[in-house]
C-alpha cells in the first residue's frame, strides 16, 4: 500500500522512519507490523476507527510504551532504545488527547516549564527568567491567542484554551516533529477554525502528526491521510484518494 | 537583596511567617520556660526538621514517606557516635577490659573498635557524615524506587520496611550500635560540656537558627523553577516527562535534600537530649513525624514547625496525666486531621486569617502605599508584567502565599 521502499527512505531523508513495528499487550497485537515514512515539513493525519492503534503509534514514538519488535528512526536516531525525556530532547513533542497542562500554575509558568533550558536538578535551581524567556513565551502566548491570560491560573482557562496551552507547551520546546492526538476534541466550530489555522502556520518549519476523528478538520489541514484498522495501514495518501477508497468506506467512512 | 527577599524569605508573607517563627524561639519561648521546658521544647524543634522534610517529600515531592524517622536517626546516631568516642577516653574507661573504646563494646565483648567507628574521632568528618550518610542512603533508596517508576503506596510501604529493618539492625547488633538502648552517656563536644545550662541554651538557640536557616533553604528550592517542577509533576507527571524532564531525578533530590534536612534534626536531638536510640528509628517515630506535617499543613513549611510543638505540647500535657490514652488521641487526631482539615493548620490559617487580617488593614494599606513610592515594582515570582496597579492590589487585598495560590482550586 505504502508507496515508499526502504530505497526511497534512503534517498528522500524522511524526518521520521517507521519499519515493522509490532507491539503486543498479552498477545494482543495493537499495532502489527506497521511502516509509516512522515516528510520534513509534512502534516500528517492519522485517522481509522476507535481501537486502530492510532494512540498507541504515537505512545511507541514518544516511549510511553515501549515495542516488541521493529524500529523507530527520527533523523537516523533509534527512538525505541531512548528514554522518554531523551526522545523529547532529541525534537520530538506530543500532545496528548486530553488537555494535560498544569491547572495549579499559571499559564506563564506553564510555558516556561517547557522551555527548553535548565532541564537538569541544578539546571532547574539556578534557572533564572532572563529577557528571552519571557520574550518567549510571549511570542508563543501570541501565537495561541493566550497573551491576555498570562498570569491566570491555567485551571481557569476553557477547554479549547486549554488545548491551545498545550500546543503552546510544545511549541515552547520547538520541536522539530510535534504529535498531536485529537486536539479538537471537545472545541466549538469557532475554536475548531481557529485551530486549524493554527496547526496550519505552526507546521511551517515542522513535521506535525495529528489524529483526528473530525473529517471537515482533517480536510482543513492535512497533507496526507494514513488510515489505520487493527493496528495496520488501511490506505494512505491525498485526502480525496483515501475518502473514495472502498475499504475505508466500508470500515471507516461508510456509517 | 531583592532576591534574597522574594525567594529565600519568601516575599513578605514569607518573612512575615518567618519572623513570627523567630520570635517565638529566641525571645518568647526561653523568656517564658525554665531550662528544662526550654529544653523539651528544643527537643521538638528537632523533631520540626522531619517536619518540614516531610513536606518537601510529601507534600511538595508528593511521595509520603514513612522512613523519614530513618534519616533521623542517621543523623543522630552520626552525632551521637562522635560524642560516645570522646566520651569513651582512655582515663574515664580504665576500669574496662578494653579501655578506650566505648562502654557497651566492652560488654559484649568487642575489644576493638570498629573500622567504621575509627573515622568518627574526627568532628569534621562527622558533621560531613551527617549530611552524606543520609544522602547516600536516600540516594540509593530513591533511585531504586524512583527510576522504576515505585511510587504511591509502594513507596510508603517500602520506605516504612526500611525503618523496621533498621531498628533491627541496631537493636540486633549490640556490640556495635548500643543495642536497644542506643548511645547514652554523652559529655563533651572537644571538651565543651553539653550538659552545662549554658550550653543547653547556645544548643536551642542554634538549633533555632538552623531550623530557621533549612526552612529559608526549602524556601529557595521551591522559589525556583524546580519548586514549580515538583507541582506539575503532582499535577501530570508525564506532562513533565514529555516537557524533556527526567522525572525521577527530581523526586530523588527532594528525597535526598528531605533524609539530610532530617537528618540535621537527628544530630541535634542528640546533642541536646544526650543520646541516641533505636527508638527515634523506627516505625512509630516515623509515622508521628508524618502527623506533625499533617497537622502543621503538609503544604507549609512553618506549619509543619507549629504542628510539631502543638502535637507535642498535647503529648506532654496529656500522657503526664492519661498516659495510655495518648496513642488513641494522637490516632483520631490524625484522623480528624485528615478527613476535616486536609492541609492542617496552616490551611486553617489561610481559610480565617484574613478574618484577622482585617483587623490589619489600615496599618497594610499605608505600608502598601509607602513601599510604593519607595521602591520600583519588584519582579513578583509568580508574575510577568507586574504593573505598579497590579502590585498595589496584591498588596493591599489580603495577602496570599505563593503556598496558599498553589493549594487554592477554583469554587
Amino acid at each position: 500500500m505504502n508507496a515508499a521502499t526502504p530505497e526511497a527512505s534512503v534517498k528522500k531523508e524522511f524526518i521520521l522512519t517507521i519499519e515493522d513495528l509490532t507491539v503486543s499487550f498479552d498477545g494482543f497485537k495493537a499495532v502489527d507490523g506497521l511502516n509509516l515514512y512522515v516528510d520534513e515539513n509534512e502534516l500528517r493525519v492519522v485517522i481509522g476507527p476507535n481501537g486502530a492503534g492510532k494512540t498507541t503509534v504515537l505512545d511507541l514514538i514518544c516511549g510511553k510504551t515501549k515495542a516488541t519488535a521493529g524500529s523507530i528512526q527520527f533523523k537516523g536516531k533509534e527512538l525505541t532504545k531512548l528514554a522518554e525525556h531523551e526522545i523529547v530532547r532529541a525534537g520530538v513533542g506530543r500532545k496528548f488527547q486530553t488537555p494535560s497542562i498544569y491547572e495549579n500554575l499559571t499559564v506563564f509558568q506553564n510555558l516556561e516549564i517547557s522551555f527548553p533550558r535548565g532541564r537538569g536538578v541544578f539546571g532547574c535551581l539556578t534557572f533564572r527568567r532572563t529577557p528571552d524567556v519571557v520574550e518567549r513565551v510571549q511570542q508563543i502566548a501570541e501565537e495561541i491567542q493566550l497573551q491576555d491570560h498570562l498570569d491566570m491560573d491555567a485551571a481557569l482557562l476553557s477547554h479549547g484554551q486549554k488545548q491551545w496551552l498545550e500546543i503552546g507547551m510544545l511549541l515552547m520546546q520547538d520541536p522539530e516533529l510535534l504529535m498531536l492526538d485529537e486536539p479538537v476534541a471537545g472545541m466549538s466550530v469557532k475554536e475548531r477554525e481557529q485551530t486549524a489555522a493554527l496547526l496550519n502556520r505552526i507546521c511551517k518549519g515542522r513535521s506535525v502528526i495529528v489524529i483526528e476523528h473530525d473529517m471537515e478538520f482533517v480536510k482543513s489541514i492535512a497533507h496526507k491521510v494514513t488510515v489505520l484498522h487493527q493496528g495496520k495501514i488501511l490506505a494512505e495518501g491525498s485526502m480525496e484518494s483515501v475518502q473514495a477508497n472502498e475499504k475505508v468506506i466500508e470500515v471507516y467512512l461508510g456509517h | 537583596m531583592n532576591t534574597f527577599y522574594t525567594r529565600w524569605l519568601g516575599g513578605r508573607q514569607g518573612s512575615m511567617g518567618i519572623a513570627i517563627l523567630a520570635l517565638l524561639i529566641f525571645a518568647i519561648m526561653p523568656m517564658w520556660l525554665d531550662i528544662f521546658r526550654l529544653n523539651l521544647v528544643g527537643k521538638y524543634l528537632t523533631y520540626a526538621f522531619a517536619a518540614v522534610s516531610l513536606v518537601m517529600v510529601w507534600g511538595y515531592g508528593g511521595v509520603l514517606s514513612l522512613g523519614q524517622g530513618v534519616f533521623f536517626g542517621l543523623g543522630g546516631y552520626c552525632m551521637a557516635m562522635f560524642l560516645k568516642l570522646e566520651a569513651s577516653d582512655l582515663t574515664s574507661t580504665a576500669h574496662q577490659t578494653t579501655p578506650g573504646i566505648p562502654d557497651f563494646m566492652d560488654w559484649n565483648q568487642i575489644t576493638q573498635l570498629p573500622l567504621f567507628w575509627e573515622p568518627f574521632h574526627s568532628l569534621t568528618f562527622t558533621i560531613i557524615a551527617i549530611f552524606v550518610v543520609p544522602a547516600i542512603f536516600a540516594y540509593i533508596i530513591g533511585a531504586a524506587m524512583f527510576k522504576r517508576r515505585v511510587g504511591g503506596v509502594y513507596f510508603s510501604i517500602i520506605t516504612q520496611a526500611i525503618a523496621s529493618i533498621l531498628t533491627i539492625l541496631i537493636v540486633g547488633q549490640q556490640g556495635y550500635t548500643g543495642g536497644i538502648n542506643g548511645i547514652t552517656d554523652l559529655k563533651t563536644i572537644h571538651g565543651w560540656n553539653i550538659n552545662s545550662s549554658s550550653a543547653k541554651y547556645i544548643l536551642y538557640y542554634f538549633n533555632g537558627a538552623l531550623l530557621i536557616g533549612v526552612i529559608m533553604v526549602c524556601r529557595y528550592v521551591l522559589s525556583s523553577k524546580l519548586g514549580r517542577l515538583l507541582l506539575a509533576m503532582r499535577d501530570k507527571e508525564d506532562r513533565v516527562r514529555f516537557s524533556g524532564y527526567d522525572v525521577s531525578n527530581f523526586k530523588i533530590f527532594t528525597f535526598c535534600l528531605g533524609a539530610m534536612i532530617s537528618a540535621i534534626g537527628g544530630a541535634m536531638f542528640t546533642l541536646q537530649v544526650g543520646f541516641m536510640s533505636p527508638s527515634f528509628v523506627g516505625i512509630v517515630p516515623s509515622i508521628e513525624m508524618v502527623i506533625f506535617a499533617a497537622v502543621g499543613g503538609r503544604m507549609s513549611l512553618i506549619g509543619a514547625v507549629f504542628g510539631t510543638l502543638l502535637v507535642n505540647y498535647g503529648k506532654t500535657a496529656f500522657s503526664e496525666s492519661f498516659p495510655a490514652l495518648w496513642l488513641f488521641l494522637m490516632g483520631a487526631l490524625f484522623i480528624a486531621v485528615v478527613m476535616f482539615f486536609p492541609n492542617g493548620l496552616a490551611g486553617l490559617y489561610e481559610q480565617y486569617g484574613h478574618k484577622l487580617s482585617k483587623l490589619w488593614r489600615p496599618l497594610t494599606r499605608r505600608f502598601a502605599k509607602n513601599k510604593l513610592t519607595a521602591v520600583p515594582p519588584p519582579d513578583g515570582p509568580s508574575g510577568s508584567a507586574t504593573t505598579a496597579h497590579k502590585l498595589e492590589d496584591q498588596l493591599v487585598t489580603e495577602p496570599v502565599s505563593d503556598e496558599a495560590l498553589r493549594t487554592r482550586r477554583p469554587a
